[in-house]
């Protein structure tokens, strides 16, 4: 009972220190707004408002056809571009992709001599490169069949195709990167907040003085991570009312009570992971330097910013070991695809394995930092 | 210089709503020695840091050295003239550095030669004994080292006006005594030095001729010592400020201590044999003692001598090394929490938490000493009270002067009514009314509630006042008497008297500087360069890149963090997408159905999981994650085929991630549409004429679209955004954090200089950084690299420059170290993953992300080095990005210029 209480307070003393660091709560309501709304908002995912510009040498109907065919969202309107500019343009990576229409493509077309459209991929806007020229391929395709009368061609197709996106229709990006944007926030918070109170605490000596109460690590552990707990579940509550369903209108489909426990529960692991790398480092400076190659590569490699699939296998099973992987599945799961506990619980116990693993190690670690 | 030193009138100054100093103005002549006395919390030190110009001034006009301290100008010209110590055990010191490195870094500053540097230093640390420990790092220290090393720094260079701020803090009264011969010898040397000192000793005070009182914020008298004193009778100066007081807020009943009863002859501590190591030096050599139930025991002894320790370790905080103590007829034991119940500690420095206020704190460790709720209230209001600390209940503790802080520490320690007090100089720092008040609570605990005392002190009559004291040297105890008997075996008519003969024969002959030998060089004084100095520079550079290779951790984390994650992400950051997870709903089964998904089947980028059999699996897999994709055949798609009805196809797509839908549907269509063709056969109708025209797609710079040569390029970009940002970070809000931020105000160190100077090793740093990122993207990845190296190096060093000035200006505008680091990473991480181009090309941003990705350097830094690598580029084409991220250095510094204040507000 006595340990309850402990806990209790100690976690509302954290609660009364954050409170009055006002730099530290602007840059959490930073990261709860800002940071979520402009790239949902200004997001792009594949092939989206690329840029293109077009060489027109021919200036006939069917090269001014072309060049409109190009169409948002995936592409934004063509440019007018001069050929000599041609590899000016590319070589700043101003535009991403170039079409160049010879002169006499028109007449060489209809006279049947099978001119070329020569289209120009800058191959290392990766994102775009291979499927933006797939897109262009096949509506110069459409196009040229349309012109040389052969528009029913298309309708006569043998078989058609449909392809239907379920959870989210339009593939809009932004509601995905707003998820993801608050998953990455998440984790910053929780490894940044917990970790540097905790070598605060020892930077000042009040570590010293916890210890001559009659208080035991894991109620000084406890009491960091439940504090953290209640302050990012409910910032990222406040997030998905206020900036993902309000402002940007993401209808998420799933149980948002089932997301915030899951939250709760990857704030357990990635709090006990902050107090472990807390133990590692001996100042604040260490450990900012020895978060960053943990952080980073748990923004960038847990499937929500790049697909995990593609990943050599070692590393995608490197990264089944980070909290995060199992977090960005579960909230594409719960928020966009509905799915219930009966779908997630092989993540969920994943996450919760992986949080008693990182909590034991780092207590065991914190209780000997204490020792020494 | 003969008129006046200072001259102030109608000085206020407030901290919010609360006023520290009141309507100050008095004057005081040149070369004369003035001592500042007035109880905690009075704006003693509020007083001295505007003097010093560390404090801006709010109101009213204060003239030092012959001009106003409001004007920049004089102000710059004061700074070579005026000396400040701040107040603290040793704050504004760099704990990396040794102590010679500490002195010299002052020296440098101050435009000192080395040769005049090393004269000063040598006759300095034998002065304050200190020259034994030179080499030792100031961390290293014990609290009363620091603030002899604190004032050599003060005194490296030749001040006018030497301000300092309770030097004797917790300093034996042998190092005291020397610590004053020492200023004397320098005052001898400069007649027109004015000495300003603010003192809780009032025998300290007596010595000055001048004499300033304050009051809560008010100055209550000012003149002549000896005229203020002769007011009382006694003639002495705490009666006198008692006097000019007018109320009497503290009744001065000489403190009477009843005598011991024997009749208890429990032990309560025991320590035998306690040996402390740490590596070679033996920090407590065999102590041994005995304490009794309800005595009050004193430790006494020189700065460093073990005293601090041996109390670590009597309360579980460091493990011997040989020898047993016992504690309450227990083996000290860190995990027995019951004896920490009936144990209260204070530690030297304070440890209580900074942010919250004074009754929160006594709040929170009622509450952790499980004391019932019906008794915490009362006894809170009771050491409230008791402790004097009403006025300042509800302030923010950390904020407090230290004699209130010490107050509130004490407080705490004896809240849980413990049997067993431990005290690490509880009252140093507190004014002589509140230590008496503290040592009237003392001798009721011990005398009327048993409560055992162990404290060390170095206040003789504190000393004087244990029931037996213990005299400790160099981690061994020397002797261990009652105090008259220790007077006796010593023959000192005083007891300092006897502790100072004690010392000097533990240590032999006394090591000071002769009489002939001056402390301050011969040479002309140091002429010190207003202005930008590169030696200050430099001097800052060199102490930062000291710390930094000192930090072999952090050394190791950034080149080592760098190498990791351009492993990983060039390895793990890749857009290609294969292997797709898919199934098919084959509700047809003919040989044309599966002619159709044959295709799909021989792909490398679809890999089939086992077949679906209704609508709502499809669904429920889909959800599951299990496929991607799912291929839905319409029943009767052969026979439709045939008959030229056009069957549907569907596709259904996992659209939670929206890139990888976007990336398998183009897959999709691309099969379908080459599928056609066949079909087309299938079906024996000619699908179309030949094609009318050719398109030739050319990708460009990476033929084979590899993702690591577009990629690994731009990791760099990223990598040197947030590494060197952290590095910087830190720099500044440190300083600020723990204390040595005084430094940069009290010196002739420029805004200009300090950025620069913080800046350099961390930049020499990130170089590395980029060259082991240019190597391993060539030889690792094998990325071809096709353009200027030249060109790449120089907009690295920009890219780099521009990244640590970011996190300077991060570490300017951050008042914890918590918020820098947090900053650093939410202000980096979203420009630089999502904006800069690495993953989607900045031509396709829009709106505010555009704009974010523009007012960020990592985007500019990303179009050289991909440029560089891929694009065979060179500055030719990519200078406007160079002079963008030059742009960003220069505005980014600009820009800390005016978020760093060259005075405290």
């Amino acid at each position: 009972m006595h340990k309850l209480a402990h806990i209790l307070r100690l976690g509302i003393k954290e609660l009364t220190s954050l409170r009055h660091d006002s730099v530290l709560l602007l840059f959490l309501f930073y990261a709860f707004t800002v940071a979520i709304y402009m790239p949902a908002a200004g997001s792009v995912i594949g092939v989206h408002n690329a840029s293109v510009a077009f060489v027109d040498e021919d200036h006939g109907q069917l090269s001014r056809q072309l060049a409109q065919a190009l169409q948002p969202p995936q592409f934004q309107p063509a440019a007018p571009l001069a050929y000599d500019q041609l590899d000016k343009v590319m070589d700043s990576g101003q535009y991403t992709f170039v079409i160049n229409v010879p002169a006499n493509f028109q007449a060489d077309l209809l006279a049947g001599r099978q001119p070329s459209v020569q289209v120009n991929v800058d191959a290392t806007a990766m994102s775009q490169a291979f499927m933006g020229a797939g897109y262009i391929g096949r509506i110069f395709q459409r196009e040229l069949l349309t012109y040389s009368g052969q528009a029913d061609v298309a309708s006569r197709a043998p078989a058609t195709l449909t392809t239907r996106a379920l959870f989210n229709t339009n593939l809009e990006g932004g509601w995905f990167l707003a998820v993801i944007q608050i998953v990455n926030n998440i984790t910053i918070l929780a490894i940044v907040l917990t970790g540097t109170a905790l070598l605060r605490e020892r930077e000042h000596g009040t570590l010293d003085h916890l210890l001559v109460l009659p208080l035991t690590a894991l109620e000084i552990m406890l009491a960091k991570i439940w504090s953290n707990m209640l302050v990012v579940v409910l910032c990222t509550w406040l997030s998905l009312e206020v900036v993902v369903k309000g402002m940007l209108g993401v209808p998420l489909a799933g149980s948002l009570s089932l997301f915030l426990l899951v939250t709760a529960l990857y704030l357990f692991a990635s709090t006990a992971l902050g107090i472990f790398l807390a133990t590692l480092a001996r100042s604040t400076p260490q450990f900012g330097l020895l978060a960053i190659p943990v952080i980073i590569p748990m923004l960038l490699l847990s499937g929500g910013s790049t697909p995990l699939d593609s990943m050599p296998q070692w590393l995608q099973w490197v990264m089944q070991g980070s909290p995060s992987t199992h977090f960005v599945s579960l909230s594409a799961a719960i928020l966009f695809r509905d799915a219930g506990v009966n779908v997630v619980w092989p993540d969920l116990l994943a996450l919760a394995g992986i949080g008693l693993l990182f909590f034991a190690v780092a207590l065991a670690r914190f209780r000997k930092s204490l020792a020494s | 210089m003969n008129g006046l030193a200072l001259h102030a009138t109608g000085i206020n100054h407030r901290y919010g709503k609360q006023q520290a100093l009141i309507d100050i103005a008095f004057s005081l002549p040149a070369g004369t020695r003035c001592g500042l006395i007035g109880p905690d919390g009075a704006g003693k030190s509020s007083l001295l840091g505007l003097i010093a110009g560390v404090k801006k001034l709010q109101a009213g006009d204060l003239q030092v050295l012959g001009g106003s301290i409001e004007d920049r100008r004089h102000r710059n010209s004061l700074y070579p003239l005026i000396a400040f110590m701040p107040q603290g055990l040793g704050g504004n010191l760099y704990p990396e550095l040794s102590i010679r490195e500490n002195i010299r870094f002052f020296a440098t500053l101050f435009g000192l030669s080395k040769a005049d540097c090393d004269q000063r230093m040598h006759n300095l640390l034998l002065a304050t004994d200190l020259a034994r420990f030179a080499d030792r790092p100031a961390g290293k220290l014990s609290g009363g080292m620091k603030q002899k090393l604190g004032l050599c720094c003060a005194l490296i260079h030749d001040p006018d006006l030497l301000i300092l701020d309770e030097p004797t803090t917790g300093v034996d009264p042998l190092s005291r005594r020397r610590f004053w011969e020492l200023v004397e010898s320098v005052r001898s040397e400069r007649p027109q030095l004015t000495l300003l000192v603010a003192t809780a000793y009032m025998e300290e005070a007596e010595q000055f001729e001048h004499c300033l009182m304050l009051d809560r914020g008010k100055l209550i008298a000012d003149g002549l010592s000896h005229e203020l004193a002769a007011i009382t009778p006694s003639g002495k100066l705490d009666d006198a400020f008692t006097h000019f007081q007018g109320d009497s807020a503290h009744d001065n009943q000489p403190l009477v201590i009843p005598p011991r009863e024997n009749g208890n002859s429990d032990i309560a501590i025991e320590a035998h044999d306690l040996t402390l190591r740490f590596g070679d030096f033996i920090a407590v050599n065999k102590v041994s003692f005995a304490i009794g139930r309800g005595e009050i025991f004193g430790f006494l002894g020189s700065n460093g001598c073990g005293k601090t320790t041996t109390m670590k370790v009597l309360t579980g905080l460091m493990p011997a090394s040989e020898g047993s103590a016992m504690l309450l007829g227990n083996p000290v034991n860190a995990k027995d929490l019951a004896t920490r119940k009936r144990v209260g500690f204070m530690s030297q420095s304070f440890s209580l938490y900074g942010e919250l206020s004074v009754r929160q704190n006594l709040v929170l460790h009622a509450q952790l000493f499980d004391l019932p709720k019906a008794d915490s209230g009362p006894r809170i209001d009771e050491l409230i009270q008791r402790f004097d600390l009403s006025h300042i209940a509800d302030q923010p503790s950390g904020k407090l002067p230290l004699g209130l802080r010490q107050r509130l520490s004490l407080a705490v320690a004896v809240l849980h009514r413990p049997e067993v007090l431990i005290l690490d100089e509880p009252t140093s720092g507190v004014d002589p009314a509140a230590r008496d008040d503290f040592w009237r609570l003392l001798v009721e605990l011990s005398r009327e509630q048993g409560v055992t005392i162990f404290l060390s002190t170095h206040f003789m009559n504190e000393a004087q006042r244990c029931d037996r004291i213990s005299l400790m040297h160099a981690g061994k105890v020397l002797a261990c008497d009652t105090p008259d008997a220790l007077q006796q075996q010593f023959h000192g008519d005083t007891l300092e008297a006897a502790f100072v003969t004690c010392l000097e024969q533990a240590q032999g002959a006394p090591e000071t500087a002769t009489p002939n030998e001056t402390v301050s060089a011969a040479s002309a004084p140091p002429i010190s360069k207003r202005g930008f100095s590169l030696a200050r520079l430099l001097a800052v550079a060199s102490r930062e890149g000291k710390e930094l290779l000192r930090d072999k951790v952090r050394m190791a984390f950034a080149l080592l963090g760098a190498i990791f994650m351009m492993v990983i992400f060039g390895y793990g950051i890749s857009l290609d997408v294969e292997k797709l997870a898919f199934a098919v709903y084959d509700q047809d089964q003919t040989p044309q159905s599966r002619a159709y998904l044959e295709a799909f089947r021989s792909s490398r980028y679809f890999a089939e999981q086992p077949p679906i059999t209704d609508s709502a699996e499809l669904h429920r897999r889909l959800q599951r994650s299990e496929i991607k994709l799912a291929l839905e055949i319409p029943p009767g798609f052969g026979r439709d085929l045939y008959a030229g009805r056009q069957p549907a196809v569907a596709a259904w797509l996992d659209g939670g991630m929206p890139f990888r839908a976007e990336t398998s549907r183009n897959y999709v269509e691309a099969v379908h549409q080459a599928n056609l063709q066949q079909l087309a056969e299938l079906n024996s109708t000619p699908l179309s004429r030949p094609a009318a025209a050719k398109l030739e797609t050319r990708f460009r710079y990476n033929q084979d679209v590899v993702s690591v040569n577009a990629i690994g390029p731009g990791v760099m970009a990223l990598i040197l955004a947030f590494i060197p940002a952290m590095l910087t970070a830190l720099g500044i809000v440190r300083e600020k954090e723990l204390g040595s931020i005084t430094n940069f105000y009290a010196t002739p160190l420029t805004r200009l200089e300090f950025l620069l100077g913080k800046q350099a090793p961390y930049l020499a740093v990130s170089l590395i950084n980029l060259a082991l990122l240019v190597a391993m993207n060539r030889w690792l990845f094998g990325v071809p690299f096709k353009g200027s190296g030249v060109t790449l190096a120089f907009g690295g060093l920009l890219y780099v420059l521009a990244t640590t000035s970011m996190g300077l200006l991060i570490s300017a505008f951050t008042r914890t170290q918590i918020a820098a680091i947090l900053g650093t990473m939410i202000i980096t991480s979203l420009p630089t993953i999502q904006f800069s181009g690495l993953i989607v090309p900045r031509s396709s941003l829009e709106g505010a992300a555009a704009l974010m990705g523009m007012l960020f350097p990592a985007g500019y830094f990303l179009d050289v080095a991909v440029g560089t690598f891929t694009k065979a580029l060179d500055l030719r084409q990519l200078w406007p990005q160079c002079l963008a991220l030059f742009g960003f250095f220069l505005g980014f510094t600009g820009l800390s210029l005016v978020m760093l204040k060259k005075q405290e507000a």
